[in-house]
């Protein structure tokens, strides 16, 4: 009687009736392909099988197959074990408000089973038949991104994406370690195009999902430093980023097909970059960004599209190269 | 009388609807799927590596 004069009695019969009617489970799979980032997952997959394929060693088609698998599944269980930790922000944000935790399909503690589970069998099966140095490279790699990027970095710094950024920098040399068990330039040459990429782009989202992030309390460059220092720092990292993806051929590591592509794509990047930087207002400053957004996930795959093109044509006529 | 009713009801027990019996079957062909793909995986490897399948380097 107390309780109900003090509105208490509907949390106590709410708590028992949650007791006594476990919650079913409606998740079909296509919820739970969902919570894998399937669109993230296929960048990942391009980039380390150009890792593994540029690697100077034959490695068995089974083996290529299996290390791949292995990569992408644990990029997955990533995606997975980032959406259980942020449901909270993405519910408020439109752009993830449709995942399948904040549309109540999957709860949270499933997704941080499918998310652990896959992650301790990517591992282990990469460990296991392939070799250890890529196994622990990619149980580091989902470490990264789970528990610096997402649970440290992502709401506390402004800085998130240019540090969690080495998480998605990773894949190609992961899998060059999976190809020849060791490390070596090339991987990290590699490693260090995608780091450099991982800001433009992602500020470039950023900026024209501004109201998003400050919904959501995420301290994303837009909404700490306000949209110009977006536009400067998006300039500044291109200039880096076309230098570095540049590098390689001057060096030698990369052929010359790859050096020239790089100075076309990198001249687009730049110009659009250049676009962000200046075009400040309005309708054609939203164009811009949304440009440079698209643009920049056409240079990362074309870059590495280049490598591959050049491997695949070395291996099929030698003579010509 | 009332006792009896209560232990027919407890073997009833949670009746599925059908959409949750179908997401059911669906997710239980998804790890069957799974893990037939893992046996097959590492079957193939040990084929492919013969005995190096033992040495793994660090």
């Amino acid at each position: 009687m107390i309780l109900k004069e003090q509105g208490l009695v509907v949390s106590v019969v709410d708590h028992h009736a949650m007791e006594l009617t476990p919650r079913i489970s409606e998740a079909d799979v296509a919820d739970y392909v969902a919570l894998l980032k399937p669109r993230v997952m296929s960048l990942v997959v391009f980039t380390a099988l150009v890792g593994l394929l540029i690697a100077p060693v034959h490695v068995h088609p089974v083996l290529t197959f299996t290390s791949i698998l292995c990569i992408a599944v644990g990029a997955g269980a990533s995606g997975a074990l980032n959406m259980w930790y942020e449901s909270d922000i993405d519910a408020l944000m439109s752009r993830t408000a449709n995942r399948p935790i904040p549309r109540g399909r999957v709860t949270p503690p499933e997704a941080l089973t499918f998310g652990m589970t896959l992650a301790f069998f990517s591992v282990m099966t990469l460990g296991i038949l392939v070799n250890w140095v890529a196994g622990a490279l990619l149980a580091f790699t989902i470490f990264f991104y789970v528990v610096i990027y997402t649970m440290a970095l992502k709401r506390w710094t402004a800085q998130n994406i240019v540090i969690g950024g080495a998480a998605g920098a990773l894949p190609p040399v992961v899998a060059w370690a999976a190809a020849t068990g060791s490390l070596s330039v090339e991987p990290l040459l590699l490693f260090l195009i995608i780091f450099f990429w991982t800001p433009p782009h992602f500020w470039a989202l950023a900026l024209f999902r501004c109201e998003d992030y400050a919904r959501a309390g995420v301290p994303m460059l837009p909404v700490t430093a306000g949209p110009d220092a977006t536009r400067l720092q998006i300039l500044l990292y291109t200039i880096v980023l076309v230098a570095v993806a540049f590098a390689p051929w001057p060096l030698g590591y990369f052929d010359a097909v790859y050096g020239i592509a790089s100075l076309v794509l990198g001249g687009g990047m730049l110009m659009l970059a250049a676009n962000v930087y200046r075009r400040r207002e309005g309708r054609e400053a939203s164009r811009a960004t949304r440009r440079l957004f698209a643009f920049s996930i056409f240079y990362l795959f074309a870059l590495f599209a280049t490598l591959l093109i050049e491997v695949v044509v070395r291996a099929a006529a030698p003579s010509i190269w | 009388m009332r006792g009896a009713m209560d232990d027919k009801q407890e073997q009833k027990g949670i009746v599925l609807t059908e959409a949750q019996k179908k997401s059911r079957r669906e997710r239980s062909i998804a790890i069957a799927l799974a893990l037939g793909v893992l046996v097959v995986l590492f079957f193939a490897v040990t084929i492919v590596k013969g005995p190096a399948v033992l040495m793994r380097p660090m």
